[in-house]
C-alpha cells in the first residue's frame, strides 16, 4: 500500500468515526427523551470520535515516515557480507545508493553484483513488509480510538469541551513550527558546520585571505591545498550589495517620497502597483536579465570608456539586483513616511518651509529610524539573494573592490558547493554549511536590528 | 522695498525682504527636489520596461519553430512486422534526405546534411509507424523540425553574410536550406513540443511541460500544508495565545523567519529532510516541504492581518448570544477573515513558484527527461528550469529560456490577479 492510499483509507475510517460517534449520541439521547439531555450536540461527540481515530494514526504515520528509511537502510546493511560491511564510510555510502538506486530503477553507477541485487530485494521486501506493517499500525490505532472513544460516548461526556481543547493544542502545535524550523536551521547549519571546523580551524575559515574550496584527491595531487578562508568571499558579497545599495536606496527612497508626499491620487494608483511588480519578478528572471542584457551592456560601455571589464563584473550583478531591491525599499519607506504625523507637516507648512524643506527637514528626521531599518532589511536581503549572483557574479574569490572585476560571493559559493554529487564528508561541502551559517548569522543580526528598529519607531507614533 | 526707505540712513532690513530674496532660489530647489522624485519613478519604470522588452524580444521566436518537409518512403526493407520499436528509424530519414539531394556525395558532406534535421525526426517517424503500420511500403510527406541552428537562421538569429568558419552552418548547408526554401519544403509552424515535452539536450524538442508539472506537484504540497498550518498559527497566535514570553518569542521567530535568505531554507531541506530523514533528491514532495517552511511565515502574517481586520463587536456579539471561543472564532471570525488569508496565500503561492535557489539544494536541478508522475518522482520546476537553460551554451536555448520565463510571468500574474479580484469582491470595511 502506498502512503497516499494508507492517507485516504484513513480519511474514509474516520469519516466513518464521525458517524457512528454521531449515531451513538443520538441513540443515547433519545433514551433520554432527546438530544437536549446531551451535554454538547451531537455533531461534538462526532468530532471527538473522529479525532480520535484519525490523530493517533497521524502521529504515527509521520513517526514512521521520518525513520523508516534510517531503520531500514540499518538492517540492509546490517545484512551485507562482512567485506563490505567494513569498508570505510563512504565507500558504504555509495554502495547504499547504488542499492537504493536499483531499489527505484535508476541507473546504478556501480556495478551490480549479485551481492547488491540480494541487498535490493532485501530492501525491496522490507519496504514492503514496512508499508503493509505502517497500513495495519495506523488503521487499527484508528479502529481503537474509535470505539474506545465511541464506547465512551454518555450524555454527561463534556464533548465540546474535549473537541475545543485538542483543536487549540493542534493550534498550538501549529504556532510551534516557526520555532522549530529556526532550531531546525540552526541545528542543521551548526552540526556540519562543527565537522567543517574540526578540518579547518575557525581562524582559518573567519580571517584567511584566500579562497580556494579545493579538496586533493590524491596526496600528492596540484593544489592539493585547499583555502578556505571567508574574507574575500564576503568582501564579494558586499561589494555586490554595496552597488545594489547605492542603486537601490536613492531611487527606492525618492521615488517613496514622491509617492508619498507629491503624487496626486491617479498616479499613485499607476504607479505605485507598477514599480512591485519589480519585486514579483522571480530572481531567476533577473539573473538571466542580468547575464543576457546587462553584463554584455556594461562590459561593451566599459570598454568604449576603455575600461578592463570582465565580463561577469560585479557591477552587472550589483546593478540588476539593485533594480529588484527598488521596490522592497520604496514600499517600506513609504509606509514609514505616511505614519508621521500630518501635524509635523503642518507645523513646518506654518512656519513658511516649502513642501521640499519640510520634507528634508522634518519628514526625513522623524521617519529616519524607519527608514534605516527599512534600509537594514534590504541589506539583508540583498546579502542573501542568490540567483542574480549564481548567473551573473562570477566563481573566482577576488579580494578586490573594483566593480568591473569578478567577484564571487557567499551565495555562489554555497550553491557551487552544493550542487551535483556530493561526499558529505569532505571539508569542500561541510564548507557550505559553515557558509551558510555565516550567511544566516549576518542577516539574523541584521533583522533583529531592523525589526526591532522599526517596532520602536511605530509605537513612537501610535 | 519702496523709494522712500532707501533714501537716507541705510533703513534695517525686514525678515521677509530675506524671505522674498531666497524665494526663487528655494522655489527652484523645491522643483529640483520634485523633479528628483519624478526621476526615480520613471527610472524604475524604465528598469521594469527594459526588463520585459529584452525578454519578450528574446524570446517572442520560441514560439515557433521551423520544420522540413520530408518524403518519406517508408521502406518495407527496412521495417519489418517484429522490430518496429526498434528499427533504424535515423537510417530511414538519411536515406530519404539522400534521396532528396542526390547530388550529395562524400561522408562529410553527407553528415552535414543529415545535420539539418533534428533527431527527433526519427521519433516521430517512429511514432507514426508504431500508431498505423499500415503506412509501411507507402510514399508520405512529414514535416519533421529541423535542428536548431537552421532554426536560428530561419528566424534570422544567425548572419549568413559572414565567413564560414565564424558560423554555425556551412556553406554547403547554407545553399542546401536555400534550395529547400524554394521548394517550399521549409516553414515556421507554432512550437507545440516547447508545451508538450520535458526536458532536452536539443534545443528543439525541449518543453517546459514536466517542469510546469513539476511546479504544479511542489505547489499542491506546499498548499495542502503551508495553508491548514498558517491559518491555524495566526488563529492561535491572535485569537487564543497569552501575552508572554513564549508568545513574544514565537511572534519575533516569525518576523525573522520571514526575513531569512531562502537559501538558508535549502541548507535545512538538504540537511534535515534529504540526510536525516532520508526523503529522496529532486523530488517535489521535499520540494513542497521545503517551500512550505519558507512560505509559512508570508501566509501567518498575512492571516494574522486578515483577522485583526475583523472587528471586535463580531467576536463580542457571538460571545454575546453564549458561542464558546472556538465556535465563535469557527463560525463568525473565520469566515470574515478567510478572503484576506486566501489573498495573502495566493501571494505566498506566487512567490513560491518563482523561487530557485533553496531547491537547488536539494537536487532538484538534476536533467529530468521524463514527465513527473507522482509526488516523489525525481523532477524539476519551471525557475529551475529556466537556470538550467540559462546556462546551456546555444543560441536556441536563449531563446527558448525567454519564453519560459515569458510562461512562468503569465502564471504569476494570473495569481496576482486572482489575489486582487479576491481581495476586491471580498474587501469589507467596518
Amino acid at each position: 500500500m502506498s502512503p497516499a492510499t494508507i492517507l485516504t483509507a484513513l480519511l474514509i475510517l474516520s469519516s466513518a468515526a464521525y458517524y457512528l460517534g454521531r449515531r451513538r449520541a443520538f441513540a443515547v439521547a433519545s433514551k433520554r427523551g432527546g438530544i437536549r439531555y446531551l451535554h454538547s450536540r451531537p455533531t461534538y461527540y462526532g468530532a471527538l470520535t473522529a479525532l480520535w481515530c484519525g490523530i493517533p494514526a497521524l502521529l504515527l504515520f509521520g513517526l514512521w515516515f521520518g525513520l523508516e528509511d534510517k531503520i531500514i537502510t540499518n538492517l540492509v546493511v546490517a545484512d551485507l557480507p562482512q567485506a563490505i560491511r567494513g569498508l570505510p564510510d563512504n565507500r558504504l555510502n555509495l554502495v547504499v545508493n547504488d542499492i537504493k538506486n536499483l531499489v527505484s530503477g535508476n541507473i546504478v553507477a556501480g556495478e551490480v553484483t549479485a551481492t547488491i541485487q540480494a541487498a535490493a530485494e532485501h530492501y525491496r521486501n522490507l519496504k514492503t513488509t514496512s508499508n503493509a506493517a505502517l497500513a495495519v499500525g495506523m488503521l487499527s490505532l484508528g479502529i481503537v480510538g474509535t470505539v474506545v472513544v465511541r464506547s465512551r460516548i454518555s450524555s454527561t461526556l463534556r464533548a465540546r469541551n474535549l473537541v475545543e481543547q485538542l483543536v487549540k493544542y493542534l493550534l498550538i502545535a501549529c504556532s510551534c513550527l516557526a520555532i522549530l524550523t529556526t532550531i531546525g536551521i540552526v541545528l542543521s547549519v551548526l552540526y556540519e558546520s562543527l565537522r567543517f571546523f574540526e578540518a579547518v580551524s575557525i581562524t582559518d575559515f573567519l580571517f584567511g585571505l584566500e579562497w580556494s574550496p579545493q579538496m586533493a584527491i590524491r596526496a600528492d595531487q596540484v593544489g592539493s591545498s585547499g583555502a578556505f578562508g571567508v574574507i574575500p568571499v564576503f568582501s564579494g558579497t558586499l561589494l555586490i550589495s554595496a552597488i545594489a545599495m547605492l542603486v537601490a536606496v536613492p531611487i527606492g527612497l525618492m521615488s517613496a517620497i514622491y509617492l508619498a508626499e507629491y503624487a496626486n491620487k491617479k498616479f499613485r494608483d499607476v504607479a505605485k502597483p507598477l514599480l512591485e511588480i519589480l519585486a514579483g519578478i522571480p530572481a531567476v528572471v533577473y539573473g538571466f536579465f542580468a547575464a543576457i542584457t546587462v553584463a554584455p551592456f556594461v562590459r561593451n560601455v566599459g570598454s568604449t570608456l576603455g575600461f578592463d571589464v570582465s565580463s561577469e563584473s560585479a557591477l552587472a550583478a550589483g546593478l540588476v539586483m539593485g533594480v529588484m531591491i527598488i521596490p522592497f525599499v520604496s514600499s517600506l519607506s513609504d509606509d514609514v513616511i505616511n505614519a508621521v504625523p500630518q501635524a509635523l507637516r503642518d507645523g513646518a507648512y506654518s512656519l513658511g518651509a516649502t513642501r521640499s524643506e519640510t520634507i528634508k527637514q522634518v519628514v526625513l528626521p522623524a521617519a529616519l529610524p524607519g527608514i534605516v531599518g527599512s534600509i537594514l532589511l534590504a541589506v539583508s536581503r540583498a546579502i542573501g539573494e542568490t540567483m542574480i549572483v549564481v548567473m551573473a557574479a562570477g566563481l573566482s574569490a577576488n579580494l578586490t573592490l573594483n566593480p568591473f572585476k569578478t567577484v564571487t560571493t557567499v551565495t555562489v559559493q554555497i550553491v557551487t558547493l552544493l550542487i551535483g554529487d556530493q561526499e558529505f564528508d569532505s571539508p569542500k561541502t561541510l564548507a557550505a554549511f559553515a557558509l551558510g551559517l555565516v550567511l544566516f548569522i549576518v542577516t539574523l543580526f541584521l533583522n533583529v536590528i531592523a525589526l526591532k528598529v522599526v517596532r520602536r519607531y511605530r509605537e513612537q507614533y501610535e | 522695498m519702496n523709494e522712500g526707505d532707501s533714501k537716507g540712513n541705510k533703513v534695517e532690513r525686514k525678515t521677509i525682504d530675506i524671505v522674498h530674496q531666497g524665494l526663487a532660489k528655494r522655489y527652484r530647489a523645491e522643483r529640483r527636489f520634485r523633479l528628483y522624485g519624478l526621476t526615480a519613478i520613471l527610472i524604475g519604470l524604465l528598469c521594469l520596461a527594459i526588463l520585459f522588452i529584452s525578454i519578450v524580444g528574446n524570446g517572442y521566436k520560441a514560439f515557433q519553430q521551423t520544420y522540413l518537409e520530408l518524403e518519406v518512403f517508408f521502406d518495407p526493407a527496412l521495417l519489418d512486422q517484429h522490430n518496429l520499436s526498434t528499427a533504424d528509424y535515423t537510417g530511414l530519414v538519411k536515406s530519404n534526405l539522400r534521396t532528396m539531394f542526390p547530388e550529395v556525395r562524400g561522408r562529410s558532406d553527407k553528415r552535414q546534411l543529415y545535420m539539418l534535421i533534428s533527431p527527433g525526426g526519427a521519433f516521430q517517424l517512429r511514432k507514426m509507424v508504431l500508431r498505423d503500420p499500415d503506412i509501411i511500403g507507402r510514399n508520405i510527406s512529414v514535416w519533421v523540425p529541423a535542428d536548431d541552428d537552421v532554426d536560428m537562421l530561419m528566424k534570422g538569429h544567425f548572419k549568413a553574410d559572414v565567413a564560414e568558419s565564424s558560423r554555425r552552418l556551412s556553406d554547403k548547408q547554407l545553399a542546401w536550406i536555400e534550395q529547400l526554401k524554394e521548394q517550399g519544403k521549409i516553414r515556421k509552424e507554432f512550437n507545440k513540443t516547447f508545451f508538450t515535452a520535458g526536458d532536452s539536450r536539443e534545443p528543439e524538442l525541449a518543453g517546459i511541460w514536466g517542469a510546469a508539472v513539476g511546479s504544479f506537484f511542489a505547489l499542491l504540497v506546499t498548499l495542502l500544508l503551508s495553508f491548514p498550518i498558517g491559518v491555524a498559527a495566526a488563529v492561535y497566535l491572535e485569537e487564543f495565545a497569552p501575552k508572554n514570553r513564549w508568545t513574544d518569542l514565537i511572534e519575533v521567530n516569525i518576523n525573522n523567519l520571514a526575513a531569512v535568505p531562502s537559501i538558508v531554507f535549502g541548507l535545512l531541506g538538504l540537511a534535515v529532510f534529504l540526510n536525516f530523514f532520508g526523503f529522496p533528491r529532486s523530488a517535489p514532495l521535499v520540494g513542497g516541504l521545503v517551500l512550505t517552511l519558507m512560505t509559512l511565515p508570508t501566509i501567518i502574517i498575512a492571516s494574522r492581518a486578515a483577522l485583526q481586520s475583523v472587528p471586535p463587536s463580531i467576536r463580542e456579539g457571538a460571545l454575546g448570544v453564549g458561542a464558546s471561543k472556538m465556535q465563535m472564532v469557527v463560525h463568525h471570525v473565520l469566515p470574515l477573515a478567510l478572503p484576506g488569508m486566501l489573498t495573502g496565500t495566493i501571494i505566498g503561492m506566487a512567490r513560491a513558484l518563482g523561487e530557485t535557489a533553496p531547491l537547488l539544494m536539494i537536487g532538484m536541478v538534476a536533467f529530468i527527461v521524463d514527465i513527473p508522475g507522482g509526488l516523489t518522482d525525481p523532477s524539476t520546476v519551471l525557475p529551475v528550469q529556466i537556470y538550467l537553460w540559462a546556462d546551456s551554451p546555444e543560441r536556441a536555448f536563449v531563446e527558448r529560456t525567454s519564453a519560459a520565463i515569458m510562461v512562468l510571468l503569465v502564471f504569476l500574474m494570473l495569481m496576482n490577479a486572482a489575489a486582487i479580484v479576491l481581495r476586491r469582491k471580498f474587501e469589507k470595511r467596518w
